[in-house]
């Protein structure tokens, strides 16, 4: 007898958490731009405030347009549910917040979004929580660097700047073994390309700017829990299995269990620090969610054509992408991400910064700007932008060189894009 | 709250309030796979509203130790013993699914106030498929139990608790459980056969809730129970599956309160 089936991805991406509307029987999703909600009556009132019944209070807490997004990553991740934030930064404070307090440490990836890094290891030192960071490489250096104050392993699905791959299985083992969860910003890879609570991931987040929303024209994260992660049994989590005086005394795990992390993410998290997403920001990212599985096979191959025209260009040095033999992570690429390694990668351009600042000026097709993961393709030369105050030496500490370009390969004609940066290697090396 | 039940650790939600002798008692009995976080939001107004609550989680469920216990009949002893422990008589059992067996085999064994009978079927056979895959622990099984536990169009349609993939939930909850607790659930409610000799003993009031949408205990399977109850009534949720609690979870309180009298009517 042939079990029951779930929804394909396709279909979860165009309809997971949303109904045609009761009220209006509106197809799309509409926006609910309201800041609060009338109670029916005193009653209701109490018991919402005091969640004996689901619904809506205030929209800095929750809000139904933002909910159709918040569940529909959910479901395209296989996640227990999820929280929308102001950005991806929001959301990786808000999963550190929500786990720990100061005196606290993270093991954290080396290749991380510059972003991360500095919340990790400057702005979160001031809180009293603190970050080794270990190269991924090598899993077991996350094992050698925990402490017996470790809360969090957290890493990249594919890191920066040299597309590390994540060894999640691995390291989440090694988590799990520590009674700790591992928490992966999953932004390069989308849950189209890969899956990373299928793997092991405990927690994961996106930075929905990029791919989720794939127009660039908001700026917005989005939290995701697995749900599986046993906090009571981990005994190392007091926000969530000790009574909180914030909310009733309310131990969150004895509360609801498989949603603790989130409803401790949304009662205290979402209400304190106040980094939710605007309800037009979530039909925005809504937009570009039913399209994803369109978009990325086509972003994936559009990368895969100019990086193979690239490997074959003599003002190339190196290209760095997972998918190539050359690449480091080759094997596990091959073995995490069958469905690509998506469309952010680097190389390196003979000539170190003159070269690369006159690659960057004679592209035409190619934005140059500090994003990736927009339907229009991007590029950035970080020796003459966000790197630019970096020695050579430096540089090279950071993993990369004078003459490391970034591409986002976006949607356009492949062909053109081909076009655009032949145009711009020879006047490189003019 | 955490006490021991013949030497092994049992958990049961309070609704962060101490048991009250002069209170009345609401107990909560979950589902095969589930705990006591089904019951989150009604169990919780309870609570707060004039009531003892005590949300159980069964032997091997949740953070009550196990092994689970293999039959409908000695679950519902169990609860008795748990209820002697911490002193409360005569309560009010509120049971979903494989809980709403355990309800009915306690109000036919033991005193009860009143009982609601959630998402519920007699006899509740399980497909010999589902048997089978919870019987080789194999993910198959938490997939029925997922996709067949809601409505059909829960995948597709908005979860009332916001932010929420009620699949996702089911599903972590499942994951967390020990190999063959799942199916020591679906054979204790596949093998329980004396449903209507045990309704037929019931004397308190009993209320059905039921999902018109419920693919895994549709409402017709519970006529013969209802018929063998001498006071009952139905209440049924047109758009619910099985997971009436998180699918409709005002519709389930709202029946509930109407039930079991307010705490201004106490």
């Amino acid at each position: 007898m042939a079990g029951p089936k779930y929804p394909g991805f396709d279909t979860l991406a165009l309809h997971a958490g949303q109904s045609p509307d009761p009220a209006t029987g509106s197809r799309a999703v509409p926006i609910y731009q309201t800041a609060a909600y009338v109670f029916r009556d005193t009653e209701h009132a109490a018991s919402l405030f005091n969640m004996e019944r689901a619904g809506h209070v205030y929209s800095r807490i929750s809000n139904p347009t933002v909910a159709v997004l918040e569940e529909r990553v959910a479901a395209l991740e296989g996640g227990v549910g999820a929280v929308a934030t102001a950005s991806g930064q929001a959301a990786l404070h808000l999963a550190i917040a929500t786990l720990m307090d100061a005196g606290s440490h993270i093991v954290a990836s080396t290749a991380l979004y510059g972003g991360s890094h500095n919340l990790l290891a400057y702005t979160l030192g001031r809180f009293g929580i603190e970050t080794t960071f270990v190269s991924p490489r090598d899993p077991e250096n996350f094992r050698r660097a925990l402490k017996g104050n470790t809360r969090l392993l957290f890493g990249e699905t594919l890191g920066n700047p040299g597309l590390d791959v994540l060894d999640i299985p691995a390291v989440a083992a090694i988590a799990h073994e520590a009674k700790l969860p591992l928490l992966v910003d999953s932004t390069f890879t989308t849950p189209y390309l890969m899956q990373p609570f299928a793997l092991g991931a405990d927690l994961l987040y996106h930075s929905a700017t990029k791919f989720l929303g794939g127009h660039g024209v908001a700026i917005a994260g989005v939290l995701v829990d697995s749900g599986r992660f046993d906090w009571e049994a981990s005994g190392k989590f007091a926000t969530l299995t000790a009574p909180y005086q914030g909310f009733h005394d309310m131990d969150f795990e004895e509360e609801s269990g498989t949603r603790a992390f989130l409803l401790r993410a949304r009662r205290e998290g979402l209400r304190d620090f106040g980094a939710c997403m605007a309800p037009m920001t979530a039909f925005q990212i809504l937009q570009g969610i039913e399209t994803l599985h369109l978009r990325m096979p086509r972003h994936v191959e559009s990368t895969r054509r100019i990086i193979a025209f690239l490997e074959k260009h003599s003002a190339v040095e190196k290209v760095i992408y997972p998918e190539l033999p050359s690449h480091p992570d080759y094997e596990l690429c091959r073995k995490l991400l069958p469905k690509g390694a998506g469309a952010v990668f680097s190389f390196e351009i003979k000539g170190g910064r003159p070269a690369g600042r006159a690659f960057i000026e004679a592209l035409r097709v190619f934005s140059h700007l500090a994003n990736v993961g927009d339907a229009k393709s991007l590029v950035i030369h970080p020796a003459t932008t966000t790197h630019y105050r970096m020695s050579d030496a430096d540089l090279k500490r950071a993993g990369i060189t004078a003459g490391t370009v970034r591409l986002s390969i976006g949607l356009e004609d492949p062909q053109d894009l081909i076009i655009d940066l032949e145009r711009a290697l020879k006047a490189a090396v003019k | 709250m955490n006490f021991k039940v013949e030497g092994k650790p049992v958990f049961a939600y309070t609704a962060d309030h101490e048991l009250a002798p002069k209170k009345p008692t609401l107990v909560f009995v979950h589902g095969a796979g589930l705990d006591h976080s089904v019951f989150a939001l009604q169990s919780r107004y309870f609570g707060y509203h004039g009531w003892n609550v005590l949300a159980l989680d069964l032997p091997g469920h949740g953070r009550s130790a196990g092994p689970p216990i293999p039959s409908i009949e000695a679950l519902a002893d169990w609860v008795l013993e748990v209820l002697k422990h911490v002193k409360i008589q005569k309560p009010g059992v509120i049971g979903h699914s494989m809980g709403s067996l355990i309800a009915l085999e306690y109000a036919a064994r033991h005193a009860a106030e009143r009982i609601a009978l959630i998402g519920t079927a007699y006899p509740m056979k399980v497909s010999e498929a589902f048997l089978e895959a919870a019987r080789n622990n194999q993910h198959a099984a938490f997939d029925m139990e997922t996709i067949w536990g809601h409505a059909p169009q829960v995948p597709l349609g908005g979860n009332p608790n916001p932010g929420m993939w009620m699949y996702g939930d089911t599903l972590a909850r499942l994951h967390r459980l020990a190999p063959g607790v799942l199916y020591n659930d679906l054979k204790a409610c596949n093998d329980y056969s004396g449903g209507l000799e045990s309704a037929a003993k019931v004397r308190c009031p009993a209320l059905f809730i039921l999902g018109r949408r419920d693919v895994m205990t549709p409402p017709k399977a519970s006529q013969s129970l209802s018929q063998a109850l001498k006071n009952s009534r139905t209440v049924t949720l047109e758009s619910s599956g099985h997971s009436l609690m998180a699918e409709a979870p005002d519709a389930t309180l709202d029946a509930l309160t109407e039930f079991f009298p307010r705490e201004a009517d106490l």
